[in-house]
């Protein structure tokens, strides 16, 4: 047993911190937030540069082959920065969709060019009528000679107005059980019938796009994975996924206590700085107790994706998700709290936190959903 | 980074697990969540049992042969506290302070005679210690300690009181925190004694529980004459033992609540499947169900937080700042976790004694209560997060404070 970061993570966790707080201090967010595209080419270009995109993917499509832990230290610190852009929809949805389900000739035809930052993806998964369950997946894709034609809305589909395509879950055969009849596809976004429309969402640092296909065709090579068998790969992806995100729920965490307890040192009132007040320091106290502890779960979690077995890391990313995404909405609601009014102004940056928090909670299954998934995986019912 | 267990730690654990089998005492029912009627009872088993593992060679996993231990590394004394802890606590909680702050202390600050003469006897079983800091008028504020210790001839004469003293009325020795000095500021005059509890003129007067047992007492001194020898460090370091030998083991106990929680959802588990409600299991029930992953979900916390600040501990070789928070996650927790598991038994949740509808032989309802003074000893949670906000953010201490000091 060993719950040490190794040298090669600590160095990705500095090099990183150290990039974004010079290119990407919350600034950029501020500036993005109010941005239609959520991002700049240069700080794509950069990210690039970074090595970032090449992370998880492997060597023969021209990544790096790393594992989760290696790619938490970057997610960790894109957290603190509340980066915006389509890294998240990019690498950790489409890329790891195609490299779980996908053919060689699919690998081919994508991993590389996303590896080298040229080509954009994300994740077309919920649906309007799901709330926050995932699993509920009823667009319709029928087959006929040609292929599958694709009918129906997805919703809180990240980024999907700056991608070039998205791999859809849409149901191939009849039924409410996602384990039986889920398909995944590939839609190249410049296909005819396929309209995207971006949502004026809370949190303007994550883009969420509503997506229409009406008949939108997609021939065999398009069918990512087996027939009817394509929740088994997604469920691996999206406990990839939600890992990520309680990484940037760590990261973001982290922040947002940082700017609470500096503000409590610092401004007085009654002859003091607040922070001496119990009421203000045991509400940071609890901040420290819960980001620390978000982080030894999502420790465990990013390991038990690559050396756990399956039900470990089915159980760990539902575990993380519930805690982690609740820990960061404590964690920052409290934050806005300590800075009083200066906390409720648009001018400090803790309701940047407050609004990826609230975004991160209710992405990839909520809590509620994450609980309920861990008695399932518990008790085998 | 790995959060498995080595293949020679899995084995040692193999082999510990099913010596363990073979010796646990045959009038120990496991279903049960306490077999013995009187707790004089319970301390000879504890005695007899702690004699076991001795013999068998799994006392003190980390600490060195000479003093009774085994040699090995804090990691073998983790897996036998965690296996011990899942399988049987009943035949462990007598002497959790003997092991959890006895023992660390006289290892960590005792020297070489009181270290050769105390550790053997209490790995062995011979004998129980309680720790005597808490007093009517130092609770949370522990330097507030007015039990004196006065000088003379080659002795200290000890006069006081102090008071919520686990398992005194089974105890062998005491460790215990005194005031040596009243003109010095309040840390600097405190002193660390091994008291010998058949001294006369030391007196303890059990007191009854919120659980209605009688396991922590008012102990009373009245001219108790100590040898200076059993004086640990020098006088006046009290309040610096005090606290610093405690952090050392502190990963250890949080390791071990991990795995005696464990035990609890798998409890949980087995109870939520048998009770029901409006006629059908409450394991069916969509809140329920919310609350047992919400436990299970607060036990993994404390699991992995515990084994993040093990292992940290065990390549830096100090306590990390991330090991202060590890009393916080088990005992709110498990307020939280023995509510839940009380809601789910319904009106059956009164039902405490023996009776055909008792659940689970009461345990829940044992747990709840006794769950309310996990917050309360070693430490309060309003403590801890002064602490935590103090020492590890660096927030001010309020202006009181700050002019006393």
């Amino acid at each position: 047993m060993d719950i040490n970061l190794n040298n090669i993570q600590i160095d990705i966790a500095k090099e990183a911190r150290r990039f974004l707080d010079k290119e990407c201090p919350t600034d950029y967010a501020r500036e993005m937030f109010e941005d239609e595209r959520g991002f700049t080419e240069e700080i794509w270009a950069k990210m690039i540069e970074m090595d970032w995109m090449k992370v998880r993917i492997p060597e023969p499509y021209g990544g790096a082959g790393m594992d989760q832990m290696d790619l938490t230290m970057v997610l960790e610190e894109m957290g603190r920065a509340v980066l915006p852009g389509p890294f998240f929809s990019t690498i950790l949805l489409a890329a790891e969709a195609i490299m779980e389900a996908g053919n060689d000739s699919q690998k081919k035809r994508y991993l590389p060019g996303i590896a080298a930052g040229e080509i954009r993806g994300t994740l077309a998964l919920h649906e309007p009528d799901g709330g926050a369950d995932p699993g509920y997946i009823q667009m319709e894709a029928s087959a006929d000679a040609d292929g599958f034609v694709l009918n129906g809305t997805k919703i809180s589909v990240p980024d999907a107005h700056v991608a070039d395509f998205l791999v859809c879950a849409a149901r191939t055969e009849p039924g409410n059980d996602p384990a039986q009849g889920i398909t995944l596809f590939l839609v190249d976004l410049s296909a005819d019938r396929v309209s995207v429309s971006l949502l004026p969402t809370m949190d303007g640092t994550r883009k969420l796009c509503a997506v229409d296909f009406k008949g939108v065709r997609v021939g065999p090579e398009g069918v990512l994975g087996k027939l009817h068998q394509g929740w088994d790969p997604l469920s691996r992806v999206l406990g990839r996924a939600q890992v990520g995100l309680c990484a940037e729920c760590v990261g973001g965490a982290q922040r947002a206590m940082e700017i609470a307890t500096q503000y409590a040192k610092i401004r007085i009132q009654f002859d003091q700085p607040i922070g001496a007040f119990q009421a203000i320091k045991h509400r940071c106290a609890q901040m420290y107790v819960e980001v620390e502890s978000s982080r030894s779960i999502l420790y465990w979690a990013a390991w038990a994706q690559d050396y756990g077995d399956p039900e470990e890391a089915a159980i760990a990313a539902s575990v993380a998700k519930a805690y982690c995404s609740e820990a960061f909405t404590h964690i920052a609601t409290g934050g806005v709290q300590v800075l009083g009014g200066t906390g409720f102004a648009w001018e400090n940056d803790i309701h940047l936190y407050l609004k990826r928090a609230k975004a991160n909670e209710q992405a990839l299954g909520d809590p509620m959903y994450h609980r309920e998934r861990v008695v399932q995986l518990l008790t085998g019912r | 980074m790995d959060f498995r267990l080595t293949p020679a730690q899995e084995a040692f654990r193999g082999e510990f697990v099913s010596w363990l089998e073979k010796n646990l005492p045959h009038d120990w029912d496991p279903s049960r969540y306490r077999n013995y009627d009187s707790q004089e009872e319970w301390g000879r088993v504890y005695r007899e049992f702690q004699r076991r593992l001795f013999d068998g060679g799994y006392t003190a996993m980390h600490y060195p042969k000479e003093y009774g231990g085994q040699g090995k590394t804090l990691m073998e004394e983790v897996i036998v506290s965690q296996v011990l802890f899942f399988t049987c606590p009943e035949l462990r909680i007598p002497g959790v302070v003997t092991h959890a702050m006895a023992v660390p202390t006289i290892f960590t600050c005792g020297n070489e005679e009181q270290k050769r003469e105390f550790l053997p006897k209490i790995l062995d079983g011979t004998h129980i210690w309680c720790q005597g800091f808490s007093e009517p008028d130092a609770g949370s504020d522990v330097a507030n300690v007015s039990t004196r210790a006065e000088k003379q001839n080659g002795h200290y004469i000890i006069n006081g009181q102090k008071v919520w003293t686990s398992f005194a009325h089974l105890s062998d020795y005491c460790i215990l925190l005194v005031r040596t000095d009243p003109t010095v500021a309040r840390h600097k005059g405190l002193s660390y004694f091994l008291l010998d509890m058949k001294l006369p003129g030391v007196e303890v007067r059990p007191m009854t529980q919120i659980t209605g047992e009688a396991e922590f007492n008012e102990l009373f001194f009245n001219d108790v004459r100590v040898p200076v020898e059993m004086r640990v460090g020098e006088e006046g370091q009290g309040w610096q033992i005090a606290i610093t030998t405690l952090m050392f083991e502190r990963v250890l106990g949080d390791a071990i609540m991990g795995a005696a929680y464990e035990r609890n959802i798998e409890k949980m588990i087995e109870m939520a499947s048998q009770t029901k409600r409006s006629g059908r299991p409450v394991i069916h029930d969509p809140i329920f169900r919310q609350q047992l992953a919400q436990a299970y979900i607060e036990v993994m916390v404390l699991k992995y937080h515990g084994l993040r600040s093990l292992s940290n501990q065990l390549k830096s070789k100090i306590p990390g700042p991330e090991g202060s928070i590890g009393k916080l996650l088990w005992s709110e927790p498990n307020q939280r976790i023995t509510e839940a598991a009380m809601g789910m038994q319904g009106p059956n949740s009164q039902i405490m004694g023996s009776s055909p509808w008792t659940i689970q032989d009461g345990y829940w309802q044992y747990s709840f209560l006794r769950s309310k003074g996990n917050t309360i000893e070693a430490g309060s949670s309003e403590i801890l997060r002064n602490i935590i906000a103090e020492r590890v953010l660096g927030l001010p201490k309020d202006v009181s404070r700050a002019k006393r000091q």
